[in-house]
């Protein structure tokens, strides 16, 4: 399905464009590059929007396919085109942003330009991730990430900001670059640099096991499962509230479609013998995270912890299939584990940019995200209370809103495949529940703590807006995910079907 | 014996430049200090039309000249064109430095010609006697460029250094000339490669020459363990002759390692016995070394001489892949190296004032305050050099991957990319100092509009040509398919 106009160019080009306006601005009229952004911003999501509206729901294959050369020497094409993973993927990238720069608004007071523009041009970057479909375009959206997440935790972050930054652009870009060379393997065994062609590469169980490697070193960083999670907790509580809400949401999304639109599809066979180190990765990212993030003191440290949890549900739910298929008595799970794992990572996109909102709405009047210098928030700022309860509330995952549904799916699906991996996840459950629902009480409940909290003001207009968007979207998608179900089940049925086949 | 003046035409842009660099020296001679600036300008115009006759004498095919001294190809073609470029860029960046420290001679600018001169004759060389011709004439100007500052102990120190190791890197080059010449009794690198692919002459001599051979290849690209010259000299001379010297030889030095080793001793190269085999140790050590020692580094000078010698580790990888599409990649990096380096030091330079050379990391502090605009120029130029995409570092380090993985060498490929992550990270605090420190001087900018000019167009070329490869590669492997 093509419209008349290039679609997907256009969500990528133009934030990125608009982005250098905003950069050229100046910082002499921050109003100017304030608006100009917001603008972008609002253009952007609009023209992202016939994504969804146009989408052809009955089929699996690519839609608003763009393709232009590019690199001939190397076959590397200019190729864009989504399906039902990357779609809403690219919605959410589009949404989250425009709350970026709405949160961004007073707190930003240096050189807002830069920081406008460098999360306009990441936007633009993000979406043609999901959107690529040529190796190497992938692969220069997927490294360029790196430049605007560097400068911004860098430039407006917190007191151990350089340490952190250097240590999410080192880590990731090892893994990266691992990546690039089974990358470059593929295309010489190939001779295309086209995803869909690598999906269909036959491949010997030895080079399977190396390229899974290679792509589970980025994959892994990236999502990031345990162990080489270490980079999140810094950059999470170092980065500005902006860049920790687009981390969360966003970029550790782009590790799961990593595993959904490479590892699977493409090594299938080595995906199949190496699951058991994923489940483990995950289920001790589920129950071990978990803890941790139980002992947090810092607010943001907690989320992010709760975060690498989170997404332990997601590889979970997506690599439980072999399991599965070994069970021939049972036919159904697979797809439900992948769903998901892919309402989980919609879900967590919303939630943990609440999250971090409510902490930064916090931190932005007390200049602290320690949890005991507050309590009693709730009688100085109520309407926040709520938000913030209602959001701690998603995150442990209570029925009705979107935390539940992907956590509710994958569990289920466990439980096709082996009743401890269900009994372990299900543990986030108590858990989920218990360093969040801890830190609200500690927080929010009980009474006034000190003089400080006393004098808080409450949300305004501007923060009332974002964190009303918000929850709007995790109490839609709670009560009735079944459009975001529809969007994605062509894809990920053909998906499984495709590594339900071995490739040897 | 008959002599056809049109046999002399692909040969015009060098008799050009050797004529426009001897009527500048002697033009500079009648003008004052104040006038000064036309010897400038005449270099500048004298680079240009050097530039424009490259193209016009170029073409399609290769051409033998000079009985058999001289080659004119398309490989020899993009590589004057590129080295022609860069040193632009570099004397345009030099003319408000120099003049800040009252350097601003005519000298300068007729050194730097006649190193040019040098390069385009080794670029274009058939034979040893030619390239060595062309690289004393580089090494002679360089040492003269490096001491140009006679009122710096470190520069005298520095040229002094490069003199005596250059000497001795020559010497163990026309060691190795001569006993190649003595086993196969050619000079010009068809004859030498006829000679052994015919199998005649002594191969232990014939190795044994081409182990010095490598070496004086090895000093000139600055690779290890050949290194030891390139940081205290990039540290001791004037940034603006390092901007020059730093990335303009890298050029003339792939040529010379294509002319001699591809072209001549190109049956030599199979194996651990062949060059192939010492250039991987020499790469792999290079990598190593350079990318570890850089991240110790604070005098910014020091620390990009280190960054350098890994990048010529690279462009090394290229070649020792033994296939064109090696060689082509190794070609694009070192077109695009030195574009990015002259503008990483042309920076340097920008940023210096009367009196204060911005040399060491904390020069650069906060420089997104001072100046946005250098700031994001720098940046471009950084992240080139660390390899992240969308800049032309990415896609210069992409090829020469491809071809390593092409050859099978794919143990090569990991190491490779690993020396760049432990690399990136000097790359990273460079702009980590721009970008996240508060400046420690607020002293206005003096760089003159041509210098900003000239790193804006060069930071906008590193963008450009990270986004839109193609024209550039296709022009590279073109100049190898013939």
């Amino acid at each position: 399905m093509s419209a008349d106009w290039p679609i997907l160019s256009t969500v990528i080009w133009l934030p990125i464009l608009g982005g250098l306006l905003v950069l050229f601005s100046g910082d002499k009229a921050p109003g100017i590059s304030r608006w100009l952004a917001l603008v972008v911003a609002v253009l952007t999501f609009l023209s992202s929007l016939p994504l969804w509206t146009g989408f052809d729901t009955t089929t699996a294959a690519m839609q608003f396919q763009e393709k232009h050369a590019w690199i001939e020497a190397f076959n590397v094409h200019y190729h864009l085109g989504v399906d039902g993973i990357s779609m809403p993927l690219i919605l959410l990238t589009t949404f989250v942003t425009i709350l970026v720069v709405i949160a961004g608004w007073e707190v930003i007071q240096y050189k807002p330009n830069q920081y406008m523009a460098a999360f306009l041009i990441m936007e633009g970057v993000m979406v043609g991730v999901f959107a690529a479909l040529d190796a190497m375009l992938f692969y220069v959206f997927w490294e360029a990430m790196l430049i605007p997440m560097f400068i911004i935790i860098g430039i407006w972050g917190g007191p151990n900001r350089v340490y952190a930054t250097i240590k999410f652009f080192l880590y990731t870009f090892l893994g990266s670059v691992l990546m690039l060379v089974a990358l470059i393997y593929m295309y010489l065994k190939s001779g295309s640099m086209s995803i869909l062609d690598f999906h269909q590469l036959k491949l010997g169980l030895t080079e399977q096991v190396l390229i899974f490697l290679a792509f589970l070193a980025a994959f892994a960083v990236k999502v990031p499962m345990w162990p080489v999670h270490t980079w999140l907790p810094d950059a999470h509580v170092e980065a500005p509230t902006g860049g920790s809400v687009i981390l969360a949401a966003i970029m550790l999304k782009i590790g799961g479609y990593g595993f959904l639109r490479f590892s699977l599809p493409i090594t299938p066979d080595a995906s199949n013998e190496l699951d058991w180190l994923i489940i483990a990765m995950s289920l001790i990212a589920v129950v071990y995270i978990g803890f941790v993030a139980l002992v947090q003191e810092d607010m943001k440290k907690l989320i992010a912890y709760s975060s690498i949890a989170h997404m332990g549900f997601v590889t979970l739910g997506f690599f439980i299939a072999f399991t599965i298929f070994t069970r021939p008595e049972v036919d159904t799970g697979v797809v439900l584990g992948m769903q998901g794992g892919m309402v989980q990572m919609v879900s967590h996109g919303f939630i943990s940019a609440a999250m971090f909102l409510c902490v930064g709405v916090l931190y932005d009047r007390m200049h602290s995200r320690l949890i005991a210098d507050y309590g009693g928030v709730v009688n100085t700022m109520p309407w926040f209370a709520a938000f913030m309860v209602f959001f701690a509330m998603a995150n442990a995952g209570l029925p009705g809103t979107s935390g539940f549904v992907g956590e509710f799916m994958v569990i289920l699906a466990s439980f096709r495949a082996d009743f401890w991996f269900a009994f372990l996840a299900a543990t986030t459950l108590i858990i989920g529940a218990a360093y969040t629902l801890w830190m609200v009480k500690r927080v929010v409940f009980g009474d006034v703590a000190n003089e400080r909290v006393a004098g808080l003001n409450d949300i305004n207009g501007r923060e009332a807006l974002v964190l009303g968007s918000l929850a709007v979207a995790v109490l839609v998608l709670g009560i009735w995910p079944a459009p975001l179900v529809e969007v994605m089940d062509a894809s990920i049925t053909h998906l499984v079907k495709h590594i339900a086949v071995s490739k040897l | 014996m008959d002599f056809d003046i049109s046999a002399l035409l692909p040969v015009l842009p060098e008799i050009f430049l050797l004529t426009a660099a001897c009527a500048i020296l002697v033009i500079d001679l009648f003008l004052t200090r104040e006038t000064r600036f036309f010897t400038y300008g005449l270099s500048l115009l004298t680079l240009v039309a050097t530039g424009a006759l490259v193209w016009a004498v170029g073409g399609e095919g290769r051409q033998l000249l000079l009985a058999g001294a001289y080659v004119r190809d398309p490989m020899g073609d993009l590589l004057k064109v590129a080295l022609l470029g860069v040193t632009a860029l570099a004397f345009l960046y030099s003319r408000t430095y120099l003049e800040q420290r009252n350097l601003f001679r005519g000298e300068f600018y007729v050194l730097g010609l006649l190193a040019v001169l040098g390069m385009m004759v080794m670029i274009s060389a058939a034979g040893f006697i030619s390239l060595y011709l062309g690289l004393e004439l580089l090494a002679l100007s360089m040492y003269a460029l490096v001491a140009f500052d006679r009122r710096s102990q470190r520069g005298a120190e520095a040229a002094m250094k490069y003199f005596v190791l250059g000497a001795i890197a020559s010497g163990m080059l026309l060691y190795g000339v001569s006993m190649i010449y003595g086993a196969t009794g050619r000079l010009d690198f068809a004859g030498i490669a006829l000679s052994v692919a015919g199998g005649e002459g002594e191969r232990m001599v014939l190795l044994f020459g081409l182990v010095f051979v490598v070496i004086g290849v090895a000093f000139k690209f600055g690779a290890v363990p050949f290194h030891m010259w390139a940081p205290d000299v990039y540290q001791g001379a004037p940034v603006v002759v390092v901007a020059l010297l730093g990335s303009a030889p890298k050029i003339a030095a792939f040529a010379m390692a294509v002319r001699i080793l591809v072209e001549g001793l190109g049956a030599l190269g199979l194996g651990w016995q062949g060059w192939e085999g010492m250039l991987t140790v020499l790469a792999v050590l290079s990598m190593a070394l350079g990318n570890v020692v850089a991240i110790a580094q604070t005098n910014v000078k020091r620390m990009l001489a280190y960054s350098t010698i890994s990048h010529v580790g690279f462009i090394l990888l290229g070649i020792l892949a033994g296939t064109t599409d090696g060689r082509s990649a190794a070609m694009f990096y070192a077109i695009t190296y030195a574009l990015t380096a002259v503008g990483g030091f042309g920076l340097l330079a920008i940023l210096s004032r009367k009196g204060v050379e911005a040399e060491n990391l904390h020069d650069l502090k906060g420089l997104n305050e001072r100046s946005p605009w250098l700031a994001g120029m720098m940046l471009l130029i950084m992240f080139s050099m660390a390899g992240v995409p969308p800049l032309v570092g990415f896609f210069a380090k992409l090829f020469i991957l491809d071809a390593l993985l092409q050859a099978g060498l794919v143990w090569l490929a990991v190491v490779a990319v690993i020396f760049s992550v432990i690399g990136a990270f000097y790359y990273l605090r460079v702009v980590k100092v721009i970008y996240f420190d508060k400046p420690i001087s607020h002293a206005p900018i003096e760089g003159g509009m041509d210098a900003r000019i000239a790193i804006s167009l060069n930071g906008l070329a590193v963008l450009y040509y990270g986004i839109f490869p193609a024209s550039l590669l296709t022009a590279c492997r073109m100049a190898f398919s013939g």
